[in-house]
């Protein structure tokens, strides 16, 4: 029961995985830009989170109405200002660019807010749990977090395959010339593509901060465990990046069950396992639909 | 003369050091076909990559209805009413053949093109339009990649080679399709090295060679003997 109980919140950690690399894969996939800075970005929007609350004396959990439109927002300018200047036939100029981003937001964060660690209070939710009975518990706020990442994957999933703006994507992700001359805007449509992104790193970051301790140099371990989800998953899906989330979240409490210094290794160990029986992930491009 | 509706004047291309058009000045006039020939690498493709704002261009040597518009982004050139049929198709391969329609007329421009027409004029493509565009074979792609242009209500349509690497028959039902196009008051360029079927569908014909005007003039007056000339260069 107790291995049970640890599998269970493995999956529910995954959620959170899935939520972070969620929006890697979104971008990677329709503009082949690999976000460097994505985990500080992560880490911002959970200052962003933390500024709103204390401010306002909001829960965190309902400053995400302001911080996903102010993330999504900073994600269009970010866009239009930057990064599509980086976009070409190379794909290193964005990882350069990103990977400055990365040392410029780690930076100034620390500059703005220390190096101290900082958690968004959530309240009694915190620690309220629910009997499943046998004596296995799920906290709520990790059964939140993961509905909350299920109805996310859910939602781009179906504004990628039921909506203009998601056919946008995939024809712009497909061909890139063609889409100009069938009319759409590349420099808008990758915009509007990394405004969504950023709106999944806002709702990723306010779980992140009301889960655990957060300062401004944890940003690049977020990357990995994104980069790992995209990877295991493939990018035919978004439920590839769900599956992913929650094989690394699996793997990691487990491994952590066992000896509580194997937590990072044993989430490494699947992914590469993963990677070595299936390259292409668990849901590879063009075999999805 | 008639206004004409697309002016080309001395235009000049070129890919880095390599320049592929020189001086090319040319008229497309309204409600006709205009069959743009040449042998391979004469700048034809180049030309209407300029026209459809993929390549750029000096300002004053693309003028639409008037307006120049050389250099404009291709998304605005489309929203002016310019499509282009790209060379090989180029369909989404990821998106299905309805969504590869919907999404020509996403830029929305008013006009009489709606799926319903579209699979009027194509009805193979209504009973295919469920199917990813990489199952299709290649005339129905030829009469997706038409479709999609079309459905942007363009006032000018170019296709480029679209008898490439179709059968003789499926190249003659495409052709076929046409002069109703044009009967409904669209202008076409047809860019081909097939120029036995451009010449039949065309009124005006500009031979182009080594990116230069080599022959022009109207498709019922010219011989074959100068053509051959202008085509090769001999």
């Amino acid at each position: 029961m107790e291995w049970v109980n640890t599998i269970l919140q493995g999956v529910l950690l995954g959620g959170l995985y899935a939520m972070f690399a969620a929006g890697l894969a979104l971008i990677f996939g329709i503009m082949q830009l690999v976000n460097i800075a994505h985990g500080d970005l992560i880490v911002l929007a959970a200052y962003v989170a933390l500024l709103v609350t204390e401010a306002l004396g909001l829960n965190p959990l309902l400053s995400l109405v302001i911080v996903v439109p102010f993330m999504a927002a900073l994600g269009y300018g970010l866009q239009r200002g930057l990064l599509n200047r980086t976009l070409g036939n190379d794909l290193l100029p964005p990882l350069l660019v990103t990977f400055g981003l990365s040392v410029i937001i780690q930076n100034g964060l620390l500059e703005l807010f220390t190096a101290d660690s900082r958690k968004l209070q959530a309240g009694a939710i915190e620690v309220a749990s629910l009997q499943l009975g046998g004596g296995l518990a799920v906290g709520i706020l990790p059964l939140i977090q993961f509905l909350v990442a299920v109805a996310v994957i859910a939602g781009l999933q179906w504004l990628f395959y039921h909506t203009a703006l998601g056919r946008a994507f995939r024809a712009t992700s497909d061909d890139q010339a063609v889409a100009q001359l069938v009319g759409l805007d590349n420099r808008h449509i990758f915009a509007l593509a990394m405004a969504l992104s950023l709106a999944v790193v806002a709702i990723a970051g306010v779980f992140l901060a009301v889960r655990a301790n957060f300062d401004p140099a944890i940003g690049p371990a977020r990357l990995i465990f994104g980069f790992e989800a995209v990877i295991m998953g493939g990018l035919g899906s978004m439920w590839g990046t769900l599956a992913g989330g929650i094989i690394l979240g699996v793997a990691q409490t487990v491994g952590a069950k066992l000896d509580p210094g194997w937590n990072l290794l044993a989430g490494h160990l699947a992914f590469l396992t993963v990677l070595a029986l299936r390259p292409g992930g668990l849901f590879p491009k063009m075999q999805q639909r | 003369m008639p206004d004409a509706l697309l002016e080309v004047r001395a235009l000049d291309a070129s890919y880095g050091d390599f320049q592929a058009l020189f001086d090319v000045s040319l008229r497309i006039e309204p409600g006709a076909i205009t069959a743009v020939i040449g042998a391979n690498g004469a700048g034809k493709s180049t030309l209407l990559k300029c026209i459809a704002g993929a390549m750029p261009a000096r300002r004053e040597a693309i003028v639409f209805d008037g307006t120049p518009i050389g250099g404009e982004p291709a998304h605005r050139v489309l929203a002016r009413g310019i499509a282009l049929v790209p060379e090989g198709r180029r369909l989404f391969p990821s998106l299905t053949v309805e969504e590869n329609l919907l999404i020509g007329g996403q830029s929305g421009r008013p006009g009489p093109w709606n799926l319903a027409r579209v699979y009027a004029l194509f009805p193979r493509l209504a009973e295919r339009a469920h199917v990813l565009a990489p199952a299709l074979s290649g005339g129905e792609q030829q009469m997706a990649a038409i479709g999609r242009a079309l459905m942007s209500n363009p006032r000018l349509l170019l296709c480029d080679e679209i008898s490439l690497g179709l059968a003789p028959i499926v190249v003659r039902d495409i052709y076929a399709h046409l002069p109703a196009l044009v009967a409904e008051g669209l202008s076409l360029v047809l860019v081909e090295q097939d120029i036995v079927q451009a010449l039949k569908a065309a009124r005006q014909v500009y031979c182009l060679q080594k990116g230069r005007v080599a022959l022009a003039g109207e498709a019922s007056t010219l011989t074959r003997e100068k053509i051959s000339a202008a085509y090769f260069g001999v």
